[in-house]
């Protein structure tokens, strides 16, 4: 028999690499924000000192920084509940036998691979004035012309569309796989009780794909906060920052302004953000746990 | 009968099913437009990319062009090198932690495991500041392994295979310990085998995300010889060919192909694998 302290020695031996490389550059880089929250940017002559709170004061009177947050808010308002509601209709269209239903999975599923960088290229084609498809489609039914991307009406709007296009595939087969896993007989004894569709889907599918449901919103919370590539492609933050996200605003102050103790700021705040929705999901993973 | 071929009471019939298979199909042609545009526009000469003739001639001119316009046979050969050194890195050191924390009882593990977790919040995505001040440290700007650092030690990857790990049978292990063999030959001998279909689940989903992955690779990089596909299609399309859509469209094409040809070949086991990765 193996004596449990060699035992332990041997756990910490395999967890060395993984944990070494998590160090360096998740819990190190995070506590290193926080820290460098708390300094000033180094300039030539002006070397980096603490200046308490400040970066976080020049945050709170920041427009470009309420304004990316506000404009956060509301694209994953306007990503989310859309995404999630789109997913779940074509789980349930591709899970009834319906003809041709292979190919309506392959082409919800396909954004879902495909580089965002790529597609945002194609999108930004679509969006182009005069020239993109959206124009000419308009001009084609007489409609006035407008610049999608270049108003700030509808830029962030043109982004959401995006956004939804590229992640309702994704969350799609989650459902899929759920409403799989739902046991056939209920749907028979539904039907004898005499209980329509609708209510089938709301008294039986619905409640019963909420672990789901709760696992999708989680995953598209953070992606909410965590998707930069299509800003980049198509508008960087345009016109006026009406389409700036939080972390594209962090990308800019960081790499373009290279002010990086505000960059740290900014990024402490989404950490901070990111954390409370961590604690929530912990709190649901916990219980999900129990289930099995 | 089995539970697959039971007829489901609330199956759509007649009328509803019509109106259902039409909807399902309007919403998927919608949904695969923007990507039979692109490949309209990417196999057609630029005069027709928004006239849509059905005569139009095929052409493959644009691919050409695109090709001799940025180096993108070094960029497909940096992100090759890239998603496999990121994936065989993260096998390796996922295996190893995934086994630990699956099968051994030691102080601080559950501490440990809440370390590991914390990253599938706080991904290296969001620490880009910081990440770029250490690789200035380490001297690794501008170079692969300075996109891949980050990400070779993967909360995602331990939590997956520790799931795995979990529902192989203890038996087995005993059996293999009393015959005398040491921790390492029971990881490789008996719990790796058991989760090839998880390996390879994690290998699709890693892949792709690390082929996709744009900002961080934008930041780390700058010259031709570190690039990966995603930051040479962006300065390829955002540089002074003029505005070009078939060019662009043939190039967002090409970078995207390896991964769609995959899909469209063995789109079951993409689309499993996605699922595996996401519920564990």
């Amino acid at each position: 028999m193996i004596r449990p302290a060699s035992r332990a020695l041997t756990a910490w031996l395999l967890l060395a690499p993984a944990m070494t490389f998590l160090f360096v550059f998740t819990h190190w880089p995070a506590l290193a924000s926080l820290m460098e929250s708390f300094m000033s940017t180094a300039r030539p002559r002006r070397p980096s000192r603490f200046v308490g709170m400040d970066n976080y004061q020049q945050a709170l009177s920041d427009p470009v920084f309420w304004k990316s947050l506000t404009n956060n808010l509301w694209f994953a308002l306007g990503t989310i509940p859309a995404s999630i509601a789109l997913a779940l209709l074509m789980a349930i269209w591709v899970n009834d036998r319906l003809p041709g239903r292979t190919f309506a999975r392959m082409a919800y599923f396909t954004p879902t691979i495909l580089p965002m960088i790529a597609v945002a290229n194609i999108w930004l084609f679509f969006f182009t004035p005069q020239y993109g498809l959206i124009e000419q489609i308009a001009s084609a039914l007489g409609l006035p012309s407008h610049n999608w991307l270049g108003s700030g009406d509808t830029a962030l709007g043109a982004v959401i569309m995006v956004a939804i296009w590229k992640e309702a595939g994704f969350f799609m087969i989650f459902y899929l796989a759920a409403l799989q896993a739902i046991s056939p007989v209920l749907a028979e004894a539904a039907n004898l009780e005499g209980a329509s569709r609708w209510t089938y889907f709301r008294r039986v599918q619905f409640p019963l794909l909420m672990p789901t449901t709760l696992f999708v919103l989680i995953n598209a919370v953070i992606n909410a906060f965590r998707m930069v590539d299509h800003i980049i492609v198509m508008t960087r933050g345009g016109p006026d920052n009406a389409t700036a996200l939080l972390m594209f605003y962090i990308y800019q102050v960081g790499f373009n302004f290279w002010d990086t103790a505000y960059a740290a700021a900014l990024t402490t705040i989404l950490i901070v953000m990111l954390a409370l929705i961590a604690l929530l999901q912990y709190g649901w993973l916990e219980r999900r746990v129990h289930y099995q | 009968m089995s539970a697959q071929t039971r007829p489901d009471p609330y199956a759509p019939k007649g009328l509803a099913r019509t109106l259902e298979a039409t909807g399902a199909g309007l919403l998927a042609v919608l949904w695969i437009s923007p990507l039979v545009f692109a490949f309209w526009a990417a196999f057609h000469p630029p005069e027709f990319t928004t006239r849509f003739a059905l005569m139009a001639p095929l052409t493959l001119d644009n691919f050409t062009r695109a090709w001799g316009a940025a180096p993108f046979a070094r960029y497909f050969l940096n992100t090759f090198i890239l998603v496999t050194m990121i994936f065989a890195c993260q096998a390796v050191l996922c295996t190893l932690a995934a086994y630990a924390f699956a099968r051994f009882e030691f102080p601080g593990k559950s501490f440990a495991f809440a370390l590991v977790l914390v990253q599938l919040m706080i991904m290296p995505d969001v620490l880009i500041v910081e990440n770029y001040r250490t690789m200035g440290m380490l001297g690794a700007v501008d170079s692969l392994p300075g996109i891949a650092l980050p990400y070779v030690a993967s909360a995602f990857g331990v939590f997956l295979l520790r799931q795995t790990f979990l529902t192989v049978p203890r038996e087995l292990d005993d059996a293999a310990r009393v015959e005398g063999a040491s921790a390492f030959q029971i990881l490789m001998k008996i719990y790796v085998p058991l989760a090839r279909p998880v390996y390879i689940a994690y290998g699709l989903v890693s892949i792709s995300y690390h082929w996709n992955n744009f900002l961080w690779p934008l930041i780390v990089t700058n010259s031709v010889e570190a690039r990966p596909l995603t930051v040479g299609l962006q300065i390829f399309s955002s540089g002074d060919q003029g505005v070009d859509w078939s060019i662009i469209c043939a190039a967002t094409l090409m970078t995207s192909a390896p991964l769609l040809i995959g899909f469209l070949l063995f789109q079951r086991q993409f689309v499993q694998s996605f699922m595996r990765a996401g519920i564990r």
